[in-house]
């Protein structure tokens, strides 16, 4: 159980800039100078649209891909020092993600108690109570060990799938639970069990989740801190309650506009075009220069001007 | 009383495989009245695609079992390849599913129109570019878009050319399959907006909107029709099915979609336990009546279409039971 109020997490300055092409390469900078704090049993949103720079961030505090400049920090200690392999390991039992595609991720040939058994073995834990723990985690998520561990991942369903990689993570005891998309590829009716899953989760074992989205609405279900992104920048901040009541940067308040909702429609005369964003940024960072990345109010920061 | 543009009478399509029939279509009737933008929502495996594919393109083991699917007064399922064929792009087009993909990487945007305007056996000439152009300044897309490379473009970008040359003949009826699931929220308000402009501009006519997010057919659905597990749920206005759902799975389904203003610590929300039922060599009864609080002895039995108001039907044995009972 991690300690109440603790950074679990802290992100510093990150910078990831992507080359591509050899001859003339063209860089992209799919995350600029991004900063923020996980506190410990908390869930924090990271929303974004596609090309926002999102996914990478995850990526980047898996150790899957290298930062251009910046430190993230794991319980204080700099993650670009775990290098060797049982650090590495250590580092994984605690920091685990899980992706979109549920049906990816586990290997088809293998029955679920062997999967499991396997991810148990592998770090180490003590034999003796493997069974008893097996049970424990897949009845933490909701699924019937009995009629859960004698199958293969394709005899389940997606809900079920996503419940087990949770129950994976469970199994590692993790720390930090990076869920990138986790539920878009499923239905309405059994992702609000899953969503209800993870913060029952934070509450019990005091993990923090990194909630990676595009879905507005999902993000405030669960989250108690909100990351918006755009363009590789984290353009606002905070309390969700806080943003989503008071947006202030233009391409917040354009996601907020777009996202439908039951109980209020668009407004037809309304000429939407999401392309006017591009200028309603580049306006607001001139209105605004100089003040940079600054406080709107307790707990909600904006990303007024890039100078 | 307004024209119907398609009339769907007990309609079945079955995949038919080695293991026996999966019954995805499975008696479904409803109307589109012209100029109506018509929603098809449920969950994943209810039937909705397949329904838009035996509209389309019965390929096996998808197969048309019985029943009438009437466009125009013309039954599409007695038609023959040629005779329908003619009728694509004019009468009736399809914004398919995954049609971001379609793009072939090495062409062109303009070749790619052009090949898939000779398909259909129009001439890609001068004056078809034209209309083309046109139709990009009304999708507020530039003209060089002709001229770049699908990679080029962005998702938004290439959903709209798909559009464009979708609705490039003005058809009076266009199936629109899950166009918005796969872009960002900025883009999917831009193209749903786009879809409703065409018709309110009589570029097109009427639309059958599939997808399984209620919250954009509330935005723009004139009515919407739910399906559950290959069967007719319920149908009726948009404002209706959202605000006072009758059937127990409608209820379910629109209380477990979270709302902004909603968060976990205040209310939680509730889902529905279970799973859809395989749909292979399902016998009779209602679909839902697995995963439903209100199931009944007559549940047993497959519930029959039955009229509530004009254009309000539903397929339960007990909504009048359970009432505005919310906690379905």
């Amino acid at each position: 159980m991690a300690e109440k109020n603790l950074n679990i997490m802290s992100v510093k300055n990150l910078s990831k800039v992507f080359k591509s092409g050899v001859i003339r390469p063209k860089y992209t900078a799919a995350v600029q100078d991004v900063s923020f704090d996980i506190k410990a049993g908390t869930i924090i949103s990271l929303i974004g649209e596609s090309g926002s720079g999102k996914t990478t961030i995850g990526k980047l505090i898996l150790k899957l891909i290298k930062p251009s400049s910046g430190n993230i920090y794991y319980r204080e200690k700099d993650i670009e020092e775990i290098n060797n392999k049982d650090e590495l390991k250590k580092y994984y039992k605690k920091v685990q993600g899980i992706f979109q595609d549920p049906f990816a991720t586990f290997n088809p040939l293998y029955r679920v108690d062997r999967i499991f058994d396997m991810i148990y073995d592998s770090f180490g834990y003590d034999k003796k109570n493997k069974e008893e723990r097996i049970y424990q985690v897949l009845q933490d998520v909701n699924l019937v060990p009995e009629r859960t561990l004698g199958k293969f991942p394709h005899q389940l369903s997606g809900g079920q799938l996503q419940r087990l990689l949770i129950a994976r993570a469970l199994l590692m005891d993790v720390d930090v639970l990076i869920a990138d998309e986790l539920i878009s590829m499923l239905d309405a009716s059994t992702r609000i069990g899953v969503l209800n899953l993870l913060v029952e989760l934070t509450k019990k074992n005091g993990m923090s989740i990194i909630f990676i989205t595009h879905d507005l609405n999902l993000g405030y279900y669960i989250s108690d801190e909100s990351l918006i992104m755009y363009k590789g920048r984290l353009v606002e901040s905070g309390d969700t309650k806080k943003i989503y009541e008071n947006p202030i940067h233009p391409y917040t308040k354009m996601l907020f506009n777009s996202v439908p909702e039951i109980g209020y429609r668009w407004d037809p005369e309304e000429e939407f075009m999401p392309e006017q964003v591009i200028k309603d940024v580049e306006e607001f960072y001139k209105e605004n220069a100089g003040k940079g990345f600054a406080m709107e109010e307790e707990n909600h920061y904006v990303l007024y001007s890039i100078d | 009383m307004s024209e119907v543009i398609l009339e769907i009478n007990n309609l079945k399509a079955y995949y038919k495989i080695l293991k026996g029939d999966v019954k995805a279509v499975d008696d479904i009737s409803f109307v589109i009245k012209k100029g109506e933008i018509l929603g098809l929502a449920g969950e994943s495996g209810c039937g909705k695609s397949t329904l838009a594919n035996t509209l389309i393109s019965r390929i096996p083991p998808l197969q048309y079992i019985s029943g009438e699917a009437k466009l125009l007064g013309k039954d599409i399922m007695k038609m023959s390849k040629e005779e329908f064929q003619k009728m694509r792009l004019r009468n009736i087009s399809i914004i398919p599913q995954y049609a971001l993909d379609a793009f072939s990487q090495t062409k062109k945007i303009r070749t790619f129109i052009a090949d898939l305007a000779s398909e259909h056996g129009i001439k890609a000439d001068e004056e078809f570019f034209e209309k083309v152009k046109e139709r990009l300044d009304f999708v507020n897309l530039d003209h060089s878009v002709l001229d770049r490379y699908p990679m080029e473009l962005s998702g938004g970008m290439k959903q709209r050319v798909i559009m464009v040359i979708s609705t490039i003949l003005d058809p009076e009826f266009v199936i629109a399959d899950e166009i918005t699931s796969a872009l960002d929220v900025s883009s999917q308000r831009f193209v749903a907006t786009l879809l409703g402009k065409l018709r309110d501009e009589e570029i097109i006519g009427s639309v059958l909107f599939i997808t399984h997010d209620l919250s954009i057919l509330y935005q723009i659905a004139d009515r919407i029709m739910i399906m559950y597990g290959g069967h007719f749920v319920e149908i009726g206005l948009t404002d209706e099915i959202i605000g006072n759902p009758l059937h127990p799975y409608t209820k379910a389904l629109i209380a477990s979609l979270p709302q902004v203003g909603i968060q976990y610590k205040d209310k939680k929300l509730s889902g529905i336990k279970g799973t859809p039922p395989s749909l292979l060599n399902i016998g009779e009864g209602c679909r839902f009546r697995f995963r439903c609080p209100y199931a009944a002895e007559i549940c047993e039995e497959t519930p029959q279409r039955e009229k509530i108001n004009d254009g309000h039907y539903i397929a339960c044995w007990r909504w009048k039971e359970i009432g505005s009972d919310r906690n379905g």
